[in-house]
């Protein structure tokens, strides 16, 4: 019987290490390829080390308008789009969690009943186009400030709150803002980071935005611009040959492709580097909306 | 205090409260259910420039067009075969991947697994489908190898093969997903009594036996009401992944109701076209939640409503 346990133990890690090399070998295969010369790379065989190396593929994004452009609304639309969303959903999701609330008994029902059935995307784009905020900068914003799924799981966690610490603070004159403000946000930091990390994510990575409801470059974010180069060769050629005239003649080796995968590793980054403190939070998060289901 | 004085703070603070939540519910009135209403589109051959009261009423038309068209069978296919297949295929994956996790005996290791599995889950679609495409094309590592291994004597594009697009998919996403998929279940194992095993040990059950005897057991309530998720979603792909991987010659394994909405409706501008289809699959998929949760009430007496 022991014997056994010790031949699933080996099995089972080296099952995990193929995984995790699975898991990281794409994020990798597309590192070295930004690191590599594209000419060289249009070869072919760069798969595990970068062959010739150099950083000029990097260096042309910052001779491209269009990319920088396309980086700084994606920065705004994230920053803007997830502390004004955090903040409204914690706000509302707080008042729906108070006892003393009159009314629930039809606000519930109507928060709850989007969670199962939506009008679904044509009527969605007209509205979104009836009330102007079609190719307007605010539709990064407005559309998404309220997410039911996550005032759910900022529920959940209000409710495991001491009730006799607001009831002391009633007592005690305060109001309702003030229990808000002074003490259940101060309290919900947990809750509130891993909805933050979550929102910042999700901004920084939707593409289908951008795609349905701007027509202007300028509000162009990077994940759409990305999505363009790749899914259209035509696009993909403009990469660094339309832009030649922004380029100095220095970068010579880059090609459309080489400069794709640098974009794309500079893309991600910002998710790498928030990895650490999301990983941190999101178990908690997501652990704490779905005991309950 | 007098009993003006706390009635008249009792009232502010109920407005107080009020001002919290009506701008909840203003905001849903509008992005949730102005489209709902938006949804009598389906009967009446909308226009843009009459607006949507004044549009004739022509009754289910555009249902029975769609159903008609021969693209319809199609498009259906390919939804539910991609998300049944997910089912089969990726919903025990997680699970799996999950108990095989909280079997690891060294905790830094276990650690390292589930840091190095969710990461996947947190790349944007485009750029995570964008590798796949590269790694993928005939320069890619994929055709390299099936060179070396000697399956294939010169260059493969695997995009190109249109039926080989399902297993592409799949596996994709698979690897994007699988590892995230798997904390709840984490969770909820790491959540069983440890005394349930110790006493398992005792009575000298063996390490299978545990696994099957007491952890999918104790887990059982979080698979059904995941389940309950997926079979209701599945008319449901969602759009961006498909947009990234899809190309002119795998369309015919490609195209689902979520992108074909998208494609008729907004690129093409046939509005109430589009949102019959999109109508029908919001039907569908409160019927078979409605379906699942009955189902699942009755076989394990647990559910979501």
């Amino acid at each position: 019987m022991r014997q056994k346990a010790e031949i699933f133990d080996y099995v089972n890690i080296f099952l995990m290490t193929i995984i995790m090399f699975i898991m990281v070998y794409p994020m990798w295969y597309i590192i070295v390829g930004a690191f590599n010369e594209g000419a060289d790379y249009a070869r072919g065989g760069v798969y595990f080390w970068a062959r010739k190396l150099t950083i000029e593929n990097f260096q042309a994004i910052f001779y491209q308008k269009a990319i920088l452009q396309a980086f700084w609304i994606t920065i705004l639309k994230s920053g803007i789009g997830t502390i004004t969303s955090v903040f409204f959903t914690t706000w509302v999701a707080f008042g729906i969690t108070r006892p003393k609330l009159k009314g629930k008994k039809i606000y519930i029902p109507v928060i709850m009943f989007t969670m199962f059935f939506s009008g679904g995307l044509i009527p969605y784009f007209i509205l979104i186009s009836d009330i102007g905020l079609y190719d307007n900068f605010l539709v990064y914003i407005i559309p998404t400030l309220f997410s039911v799924w996550y005032m759910i799981i900022i529920q959940s966690f209000l409710r495991e709150l001491p009730e006799a610490l607001m009831e002391a603070a009633t007592i005690d004159g305060a109001s309702e803002y003030k229990i808000f403000f002074a003490i259940v946000l101060p309290l919900s930091k947990p809750v509130l980071a891993s909805i933050t990390l979550f929102t910042v994510v999700g901004h920084w990575n939707v593409y289908f935005d951008s795609m349905m409801f701007t027509s202007s470059q300028h509000l162009e974010t990077i994940q759409y611009y990305l999505r363009k180069v790749i899914s259209d060769p035509g696009v993909s050629g403009s990469i660094s040959n339309a832009g030649a005239a922004e380029i100095p003649d220095s970068l010579n080796t880059i090609t459309p492709q080489s400069v794709k995968f640098a974009t794309m590793v500079v893309t991600a980054l910002p998710i790498i580097m928030v990895y650490p403190f999301l990983q941190k939070y999101f178990v908690k998060g997501l652990t704490i909306g779905a005991v309950k289901g | 205090m007098t009993k003006k004085q706390k009635d008249y703070s009792k009232l502010k603070n109920q407005l107080q409260l009020q001002s919290m939540v009506i701008p909840g519910i203003i905001f849903l009135l509008i992005f949730a259910y102005i489209p709902m209403y938006g949804l009598v589109m389906a009967f009446k051959e909308y226009n843009v420039f009459t607006g949507l009261s004044d549009s004739p009423w022509i009754g289910f038309k555009f249902f029975i067009e769609f159903f008609k068209d021969p693209y319809f069978i199609n498009v259906m296919r390919n939804t539910i075969f991609l998300n049944l297949a997910g089912l089969i295929i990726g919903f025990p994956a997680p699970i799996i991947l999950a108990i095989l996790i909280c079997e690891i005996r060294s905790i830094r290791f276990k650690r390292v697994v589930q840091t190095v599995s969710y990461l996947p889950h947190f790349l944007s679609w485009v750029i995570f489908g964008g590798i796949a495409l590269e790694m993928l094309s005939p320069n890619g590592i994929l055709s390299y190898f099936m060179q070396m291994i000697g399956l294939s004597s010169k260059p493969v594009n695997f995009m190109s093969q249109a039926d080989r697009f399902w297993i592409i998919y799949i596996v994709i996403i698979m690897i994007k997903n699988v590892g995230f998929s798997s904390i709840l279940y984490i969770a909820a194992i790491t959540g069983i009594d440890q005394q349930m095993f110790d006493a398992a040990e005792i009575d000298g059950a063996s390490r299978f036996q545990k696994i099957l005897r007491i952890t999918v057991p104790s887990i059982m309530g979080t698979i059904v009401i995941l389940l309950i998720f997926q079979i209701s979603a599945i008319l449901n792909t969602g759009i961006e992944q498909f947009l990234v991987l899809q190309n002119s010659l795998n369309l015919s394994w490609s195209e689902t109701i979520d992108t074909y909405v998208y494609k008729v409706g907004l690129r093409q501008g046939r509005y109430s076209f589009a949102a019959s289809v999109g109508f029908f699959k919001s039907v569908v998929s409160v019927i078979l939640l409605v379906i699942a949760n009955r189902v699942s009430r009755k076989v394990t007496g647990k559910g979501l409503f």
